[in-house]
């Protein structure tokens, strides 16, 4: 079946077959490897994408399921400045200097429920973002500092994550 | 974990997608939002090799009001009910519950129509609308029928609905200001409840569900009829499983159900009468 997704501001259109997963779609056909694929039972939340704004789990979610969806991947978050660098999300950059982050694997998910949670609850408490991301699981355990990078972001940008 | 193949066919209404399962009988299942099924076939505990997709029928995907209910279309998501000013309302039970569905990522995807549909008695949203008092309205080739929800579950994953119907509306009474509460117990944050209650209380009335006790969700009539004849909450939640039989398997035995449901159903009546 021929699917047409925008990912990241760039429309994909490929043919595919009914059973393929989004996130086989996403790492294996358009080349974007930042999905990580986790537990593969909706558990993990590792390969957690955006479709149309909102958190999936793209291991549960069909490529055909997409077909005219605008999707962001963790490729998608960064900007270009002026002068051609590149410009990390503000998440990106809480994540950073949290230090949210210990083997890293669950990270790419771990920052698009993050940036999910916020768009919804722009001003949460504590207590919001651990449930908020309960979706996700740290094989770390890591949760603290990664709670803080949310927290963080969220104050440092007012909300507007 | 990759599916069996199957063909795939978008529907673009409910009658086309009734029509479509109707062509391929057995072998055709309806795809909703897909956070029940889409696990089911990666495991190949179902293999159905068509798959008729519904996830897209934008006129299923509503909370209103209707006099003395409100109307809510199968294709609603949980996010949706957990945001809906209508629930928070006029059926808050109902809205609470749905903020305990799976995770975020889950509840963006997930429908309350394929959630009642699926049938697990372990599932919060069967239960809810158990205890609300719902009525399910199914589409099927010869139009539609109104299904009291404590009449559509009939066994593990198996409802009433017949092969060629779809649940197109889910209709639940207006609490008019009940208490309610919702109690689940569970081992990690985002699985099902080992077991859970949800509970409304307006004076002498009440409705209390259970789930994960037994092979579908359960009305305690008989906690409600002690309440009724002005148990206490105490006592009467001493009478939450007696029409349950729980299972026992890797996450609890059945004697710890039995006194969980208790506990729970307990903790439930006193909030639900103190809200």
């Amino acid at each position: 079946m021929r699917v047409r997704i925008k990912v990241n501001g760039t429309d994909h259109e490929h043919e595919v077959e009914p059973r393929t997963l989004l996130v086989h779609h996403l790492r294996e056909t358009i080349g974007l490897t930042g999905t990580n694929v986790g537990c593969d039972t909706s558990s993990c939340g590792a390969c957690t994408v955006h479709i149309d704004g909102e958190s999936v789990k793209s291991c549960t979610v069909l490529a055909v399921q997409a077909d005219g969806c605008e999707v962001t991947t963790i490729e998608g978050l960064a900007t270009i400045a002026a002068d051609g660098s590149p410009v990390l999300h503000p998440m990106q950059q809480a994540f950073m200097q949290c230090h949210g982050l210990q083997c890293g694997y669950c990270t790419p998910g771990m920052v698009m429920a993050a940036t999910s949670l916020l768009a919804e609850h722009p001003h949460p408490t504590e207590a919001d973002v651990r449930s908020g991301l309960e979706g996700n699981l740290c094989r770390c355990t890591g949760y603290h500092n990664i709670v803080a990078a949310v927290m963080a972001c969220a104050a440092a940008t007012g909300g507007a994550a | 974990m990759i599916p069996c193949a199957f063909d795939y066919l978008l529907a673009s209404s409910a009658a086309e997608a009734i029509s479509l399962v109707a062509q391929h009988g057995d072998e055709a299942k309806l795809l909703a939002g897909g956070h029940s099924l889409l696990p089911l076939m990666k495991l190949r505990l179902a293999q159905p090799s068509v798959l008729v997709d519904v996830g897209r029928l934008a006129e299923l995907r509503y909370v209103r009001e209707s006099g003395d209910h409100i109307a809510i279309g199968a294709l609603t998501r949980h996010a949706d009910l957990e945001r809906s000013p209508v629930l928070a309302q006029h059926a808050p039970l109902l809205a609470l519950a749905a903020t305990h569905v799976g995770d975020p990522q889950v509840r963006h995807r997930g429908t309350i129509g394929g959630s009642i549909a699926h049938a697990d008695p372990a599932s919060d949203l069967p239960a809810t609308t158990l205890a609300l008092g719902a009525t399910y309205v199914a589409q099927g080739p010869h139009g539609t029928r109104e299904i009291p929800a404590s009449e559509f579950f009939r066994g593990y994953l198996t409802s009433v609905l017949e092969p060629d119907e779809m649940l197109v509306e889910i209709r639940v009474p207006t609490m008019q200001g009940a208490g309610f509460s919702f109690q689940k117990f569970t081992r990690r944050a985002q699985d099902w409840g080992i077991v859970g209650v949800a509970a409304w209380v307006r004076g002498t009335q009440s409705g209390v569900a259970l789930f994960n006790m037994g092979s579908t969700p359960v009305l305690a009539t008989d906690v409600s009829a002690a309440l009724a004849d002005g148990a206490s909450a105490a006592d009467a939640a001493q009478l939450a499983a007696a029409q349950a039989e729980p299972p026992s398997d890797l996450s609890a035995g059945r004697e710890y159900r039995t006194h969980l449901a208790k506990v729970l159903t307990q903790r439930a009546l006193i909030e639900a009468g103190a809200r």
